[in-house]
């Protein structure tokens, strides 16, 4: 078992010290809001040969993804971060990196996407993400954010997965909150993610050619064997996060229930605002009675959509909190989006509504929260059809 | 001080091939002359990282392929940043003892003329600036070819492309190359050097030189291509070869700064002989002719002004 010792660690501090843990070999990564300290503290690590690793100080983004792929392309165990632009801007390579079935991590500390341009927290990012190919997890205390990238490289580079993931937390509301965390020792990461390679790698003594031209004769292929390998990402991360709570006692599902047990209202939610959730929960809800619990999203692809959907079921209705919007689309947010299929190809009938919450960095107070809750229990006795078929736009000025 | 290895005659150069036939480049293409001689200069020991671009898609239509080599293609614009990940990894590994220490791996990345001059620039500027132990080489045929013929930076003055037709009013490309060489040089690198088809074995040294020296070495080689310019598949080596003729393109060297023409040329033959082979340059007028050879001859000036002597020559018709 781990040892006890516990440090105050802000959100990408906790990101850092597991990279080191993980002994990652390359660090390719530009400077941007609120990712940067990830990175600084990592090039701190390698200065003082705290960590064994070669630092490409790329000129962008673009290229930090690209170097990303070439170095575990030849067979490096690969550690990149990034936030709102500079994910915007790898996102060509984003594709690449999983269709060459490279098991990079990369650290999201999430923001909003210009224009305009804004530093704070929501998950446009990481949404834009969503159907690139990675695996994705978001956190939601700094414990986790720590926890993601050792479990990460243990799905990344499980031989029936060799897919890259994505490890989100919020930026500043976590980036640059300091929690106390037991960080895993280098010796104890590397007993439960041995380093091995476990992929085709760039060797002269055997040539492979990799990233060739895919004709319509083969193209179809690779994509059907990426959606299998992402199947099997899911049963890996079950696999991993038992072991990983045998190892170091700390449990993690794809989704975590907050008083679900009795509940008969649920909020979905991502992230930090889980945290305020939770409070609300407790310290509101419950006290006036009202039987509400939280379903936090952990990992968000592949979607647990069997979970979410069983969860659901039993439910008089339920409230999904995006801090993103997909503009034009039919329903508003995406996990919204997501939510509503899983539950829609199950036949279920609970109303579930949309809120829209906390773009930019707007605050999620309790007030917000409140009025999601009951814009939730106004559903009571109603179906699907009485949902109202625009999201509620939460905190804005209208 | 430049290292003056014995010069290599064609007997020098290897028979084993190491870029295999069967691959879908154009009769007559340069490029496949090129990399022909290019993967037998750098022997086995070597990793290539290709940028997109007509040699990367006529190479490796899956699950055939032309390389013999380890060899990665990721994208259109990231090929010095791909080898500058896989030099570093290969680092890495080296000094953790993954990969033994004294095994032999050059990475090297190969690029065409827009992926190098246009789309990739700012990722080559980094390789080089960084210092990466890569060898960047750019094959150079004067336009995007991949896609139809569109112009690129460095497609030259008055050349027809696709994106640049010759009409009423324009008069194809209107601006000169880009000068791709000044701003690697710029770059303080260790080595660059220019190459030619048409000169096998001065393209079998630079690119041995360029292999063996540590840090980031580039290669600027030119790259006639048969649809593109409009040229007899027959004649590309002629071509080529006249592009040196007319002091079109120059063979040179330069070596931690120290210039060196490795293709002297006594008597220049004018540009019109080598325009006049090509389609692309077919609407050209006798003043326009005229202009371009008072450009080329403005280059060969700066050239030997930078020599200190005339290694090029003067035009004798
Ligand atoms: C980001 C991006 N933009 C555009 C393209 C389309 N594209 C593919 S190859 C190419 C031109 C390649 O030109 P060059 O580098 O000169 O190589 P060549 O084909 O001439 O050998 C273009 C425009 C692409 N693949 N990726
Ligand atoms: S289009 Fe030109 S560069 Fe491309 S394969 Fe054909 S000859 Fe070679
Ligand atoms: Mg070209």
């Amino acid at each position: 078992m781990a040892g006890k010792k516990k440090l105050p660690l802000s959100g990408n501090t906790a990101i850092a010290y597991a990279a080191k843990a993980a002994d990652v070999d390359v660090i390719s990564a530009y400077p941007i809001t609120p990712q940067t300290t990830i990175v600084e503290k990592l090039a701190e690590f390698v200065a003082n040969g705290e960590l064994n690793a070669e630092v490409i100080h790329v000129e962008s983004e673009h290229s930090a993804l690209s170097a990303a792929v070439g170095a575990s392309a030849a067979g490096a165990r690969v550690f990149t971060a990034s936030s709102s632009q500079g994910i915007a801007l790898m996102y060509e390579i984003m594709f690449i990196a999983s269709s060459m079935r490279l098991p990079i991590v990369m650290a999201m500390a999430t923001r909003a996407l210009s224009a305009p341009i804004n530093i704070w927290n929501d998950h446009g990012d990481f949404m834009a993400a969503s159907d690139t190919g990675w695996v994705m997890m978001m956190a939601h205390t700094n414990q986790e954010a720590h926890d993601d990238v050792i479990l990460a490289y243990k799905i990344a580079e499980h031989p029936d997965v060799l897919l890259p993931v994505i490890t989100a937390i919020d930026g500043y509301f976590m980036s640059h909150t300091i929690e106390p965390v037991e960080p895993i020792e280098r010796e104890e990461a590397l007993k439960f993610i041995p380093k091995k390679v476990t992929w085709r790698v760039l060797d002269p003594d055997n040539p492979v050619t990799m990233g060739p031209l895919g004709t319509p004769e083969w193209y179809y292929e690779f994509k059907r064997q990426q959606h299998e390998a992402m199947k099997k990402a899911r049963e890996v991360f079950d696999e991993a996060t038992k072991e990983f709570e045998k190892t170091f006692g700390r449990n993690y599902e794809p989704v975590e229930y907050f008083m679900m047990d009795d509940a008969e209202y649920a909020l979905v939610a991502m992230g930090s605002v889980a945290g305020n959730v939770k409070a609300y929960i407790v310290r509101e809800a419950r006290k006036r009675g009202i039987k509400l619990g939280l379903i936090r999203v952990k990992l968000f692809r592949p979607f647990p959509a069997e979970e979410i959907a069983e969860v659901i079921s039993n439910l008089k209705a339920v409230g999904v909190i995006d801090r993103a919007l997909a503009f034009g689309s039919s329903y508003g947010g995406p996990l919204y989006g997501d939510t509503l299929s899983a539950a829609y190809i199950r036949g279920i009938d609970t109303p579930i509504v949309n809120f829209v919450a906390g773009l930019g960095g707007r605050p999620v107070t309790f007030h917000d929260i409140k009025t999601m809750v009951d814009a939730t229990l106004a559903l009571d006795g109603k179906t699907r059809k009485d949902v109202p078929k625009e999201p509620y736009f939460i905190g804005v000025r209208e | 001080m430049s290292t003056k290895p014995k010069i290599p005659t064609i007997w020098d150069i290897p028979r084993e091939e190491l870029f295999a036939p069967g691959h879908r480049m154009c009769q007559g293409c340069g490029a496949a002359i090129l990399m022909r001689h290019i993967t037998k200069a750098l022997g086995k020991d070597a990793i290539i990282v290709e940028a997109t671009g007509c040699v990367e898609v006529t190479t490796t239509v899956y699950p055939q392929t032309a390389w013999k080599h380890p060899w990665l293609h990721i994208a259109f614009e990231n090929a010095a940043a791909g080898a500058s990940g896989v030099e570093a990894a290969i680092k890495a590994l080296k000094r953790k003892g993954v990969i033994p220490k004294d095994k032999k791996v050059k990475v090297v990345a190969i690029g065409g003329d827009g992926g190098t001059f246009d789309i990739g620039l700012q990722a080559l500027s980094g390789m080089l600036e960084r210092g990466h132990n890569v060898l960047y080489i750019v094959y150079d045929n004067e336009a995007y070819m991949n896609t139809g013929i569109q112009r690129s930076g460095a497609t030259p003055y008055k050349a027809w492309t696709t994106t640049t037709p010759v009409g009423k009013v324009w008069r194809g490309e209107w601006r000169p190359k880009k000068d791709i060489m000044g701003i690697v040089l710029a770059h303080r690198v260790p080595y660059a050097a220019t190459v030619n088809p048409a000169y096998i074995t001065d393209l079998y040294m630079k690119v041995r030189k360029a292999v063996e020296i540590e840090g980031p070495t580039f290669i600027h080689a030119f790259s006639p291509c048969t649809p593109g310019w409009r040229i007899d598949p027959a004649l590309t080596v002629t071509v080529a070869r006249l592009a040196v003729q007319t002091g079109v393109w120059i063979n040179y060297e330069v070596e931690n700064g120290e210039f060196r023409v490795t293709t002297p040329v006594s008597r220049r033959k004018p540009v019109r002989d080598y325009l006049k082979l090509q389609g692309r340059f077919r609407h050209l007028t006798e003043e326009e002719i005229a202009e371009i050879q008072r450009m080329v001859d403005e280059e060969v000036e700066r050239i030997n002004r930078l020599v200190g002597k005339t290694v090029i020559g003067p035009v004798v018709k």
